[in-house]
C-alpha cells in the first residue's frame, strides 16, 4: 500500500469535525476517484494525505507506516500533487525548466545535465515541445499550463499522483486531452492517481474505484462503473441524477 | 418588434485587437437564447456590450437596440433607465456579484425601493416575497451577510435581486458555474420556472452544453469572438455543421458518455 487513511478523523481548532472516520487507501497502479461537494472534507483529506496537516485521531501511513523524519524525504519523492488551478500554481518568473526542475533540486535527486534530461523527458511525457525549457508560464494556455505542473509532479517519478480538481478549471475540450495524458501516465508508467473533483465524468474516465464524500464522511465506495449505474445510497443517487446531460440523439 | 436587436456588434481593445466581431440576433419579448462557448470565445462580453457595461479600454461597434434605445455608444445617463428596468444580469459568482458589507435583505430592498416606489413595511413585506420566489424563506437570510450563507443561497439572492426591479430580460452569465452540481440543479429549476412564470426573455450563457440544452432551445456557438453556428440546440448537437461545434459536441458526447446511460 502506498498511502492509506485509517479510521481518520480531523477537527478544526473551533471545534468542528471537517472529518468523521474516513478509510482511503491507493495501491501502486490504483486509480481513486474520491468525489464531493463544497464542504465535504475533500480538501482535508488531500491536506492530510500530503502530511500539510496531523488528523486528529487516526492514522496517515506510507508504506504501512507512520511517516517519520526518516522517511519523508522517500514519501515526497513518492507522492507528488497537481493542483486545480494552473495559473497560481506556476511561479510567473521561473522558466519552465526551472519550475519543472523544481522536485528534483529540493528532493536532491538530480542536478546539471542529468536534471536537464530528467525535465526535458517529463516535457515529452506530458506532450509539450523541447523548446518549452526556456519559455515562461505566460505564454502557455490553461491546458498546457497544466501539462507543465503535471510534468513537475511526475519529473521524480513518483508511485502516486495527487490530483486536486485537476481539470476542473479548463474548458471542456482541454479537459479531455488533460484526462486522456493522466490515463496515459497511469498505463504506461504504473502511475498511481488519486483525483480528487467535484465531476463525475472526470472520475468516471480515470479512475477504476470511487469514494463518495459528504459531510466528511464516505458515504459509498465501489467500482466506479457500479457507483454510477447503481447507486446504493440516496447521497450518491442524488449526485448521479443532478448531473446535467446532453439530450439524447 | 424586438426586446433585443444586436446588429453586427464588435468588442475591440484600445490597442485594436477584436474580442467580437461582427455579431448579430434577435430577442423578442419573452424568447429565450443561448449562447454557448469556452473561454476567449466573447460570450460574457457580449453580455457586457450590450447592456452598455464594458470596462474601461473596450469599445463596441455596430448597434445593440435594447427596448429601442442604441446602446452602443450611448451616455451613462441614457442606459441608467435602462438597467433593471428593462434588463438585468445574473453574475457567474455571487460572492463577487453582492456587497460583502451589506446584509442580503438591504441589498434587496435597495432596487425594490428604486424601482417601485415601496417603503417601511410595504417595502419589508416586499423583501420577504423577493426571497420567497427564489426559496429563501428563512427570515433569518435577510439579516444575514454574504458570507454568511452559502454559495447556492447567495445565487438565489444574487437571482431575487436581478429579479426585483421586474426585467423584460434577464441576462445570466454562466450562473451556476461556480455552484455544486445538486445545486446547479436547483438553481437552473428555479431560473426555468421564475423566467416562464414572469414572461421575461431570456439569454443565458455557459461553457456548459448540457446546462444550455437544459434552459434554451436556440443557441449561438460562439469562439474566438465569432459566431460560428446557430440554430435549435437539437440540430446543433446531434448535426453539428461547423467543425469547431463538432468539436465542443464531442468532447461534450465523450464525458457524457463516461457516466453511462442514464
Amino acid at each position: 500500500m502506498i498511502l492509506e487513511l485509517r479510521n481518520v478523523s480531523y477537527r478544526y481548532r473551533k471545534g468542528a469535525l471537517a472529518l468523521d472516520d474516513v478509510s482511503i487507501s491507493v495501491d501502486d497502479g490504483q486509480s481513486v476517484g474520491l468525489v464531493g461537494e463544497s464542504g465535504s472534507g475533500k480538501s482535508t483529506i488531500v491536506r492530510l494525505m500530503l502530511a500539510l496537516a496531523k488528523p486528529t485521531s487516526g492514522d496517515v501511513l506510507f508504506e504501512g507506516a507512520p511517516l517519520t523524519p526518516a522517511t519523508i524525504r522517500r514519501f515526497r519523492a513518492s507522492v507528488q500533487t497537481v493542483f486545480q488551478d494552473p495559473y497560481s500554481s506556476l511561479d510567473p518568473r521561473q522558466t519552465i525548466e526551472s519550475i519543472v526542475a523544481e522536485p528534483l533540486r529540493s528532493l536532491g535527486i538530480a542536478r546539471g545535465d542529468e536534471a536537464r534530461a530528467m525535465v526535458a523527458a517529463s516535457l515529452t511525457s506530458v506532450g509539450l515541445p523541447a523548446d518549452a525549457l526556456s519559455r515562461y508560464p505566460h505564454e502557455f494556455s490553461g491546458g498546457q499550463r497544466q501539462r507543465i505542473a503535471i510534468a513537475r509532479a511526475t519529473v521524480c517519478h513518483p508511485r502516486l499522483l495527487l490530483a486536486d480538481e485537476p481539470v476542473s478549471a479548463l474548458d471542456v475540450t482541454t479537459r479531455i486531452q488533460v484526462i486522456d495524458l493522466l490515463a496515459e501516465l497511469r498505463d504506461s508508467a504504473g502511475l498511481a492517481i488519486l483525483m480528487v473533483s467535484h465531476d463525475l465524468s472526470a472520475i468516471a474516465a480515470l479512475c477504476d474505484t470511487t469514494v463518495v464524500l459528504h459531510a466528511g464522511r464516505v458515504v459509498e465506495s465501489g467500482r466506479t462503473a457500479e457507483i454510477l449505474t447503481s447507486p446504493r445510497e440516496d447521497y450518491t443517487k442524488r449526485l448521479v441524477e443532478a448531473v446535467p446531460r446532453l439530450p439524447a440523439l | 418588434m424586438s426586446l433585443l436587436s444586436v446588429t453586427s456588434l464588435g468588442v475591440h481593445t484600445s490597442a485594436g485587437k477584436a474580442l467580437l466581431s461582427d455579431l448579430s440576433f434577435d430577442l423578442a419579448a419573452g424568447q429565450r437564447l443561448g449562447l454557448i462557448g469556452e473561454s476567449g470565445s466573447g460570450k460574457s462580453i457580449t453580455s457586457l456590450a450590450v447592456t452598455g457595461l464594458l470596462g474601461a479600454g473596450l469599445t463596441a461597434s455596430g448597434s445593440v437596440l435594447l427596448d429601442d434605445v442604441e446602446v452602443v455608444g450611448a451616455p451613462e445617463r441614457r442606459l441608467i433607465p435602462l438597467r433593471g428596468r428593462v434588463s438585468s444580469i445574473v453574475f457567474q459568482e455571487p460572492l463577487t456579484a453582492l456587497d460583502p458589507l451589506m446584509r442580503i435583505g438591504k441589498q434587496l430592498a435597495e432596487p425594490i425601493a428604486r424601482h417601485r416606489g415601496l417603503r417601511g413595511t410595504a417595502l419589508r413585506t416586499a423583501v420577504a416575497e423577493a426571497l420567497d420566489e427564489v426559496s429563501l424563506s428563512d427570515v433569518r437570510i435577510a439579516k444575514s451577510y454574504p458570507y454568511e450563507i452559502s454559495g447556492g443561497q447567495r445565487q438565489r439572492a444574487a437571482i431575487a435581486i436581478a429579479l426585483a426591479s421586474r426585467p423584460q430580460l434577464l441576462i445570466a452569465d454562466e450562473p451556476t458555474t461556480a455552484l455544486d452540481v445538486t445545486v446547479q440543479a436547483q438553481i437552473l429549476r428555479l431560473l426555468d420556472d421564475l423566467v416562464d412564470a414572469r414572461g421575461m426573455a431570456l439569454l443565458f450563457i455557459s461553457h456548459d452544453l448540457a446546462v444550455v440544452s437544459a434552459m434554451t432551445r436556440d443557441v449561438i456557438v460562439m469562439s474566438a469572438g465569432v459566431a460560428v453556428e446557430r440554430g435549435p440546440i437539437d440540430r446543433v448537437i446531434s448535426a453539428p455543421q461547423h467543425p469547431y461545434t463538432a468539436q465542443l459536441v464531442g468532447s461534450a458526447r465523450a464525458l457524457d458518455d463516461m457516466l453511462g446511460t442514464k
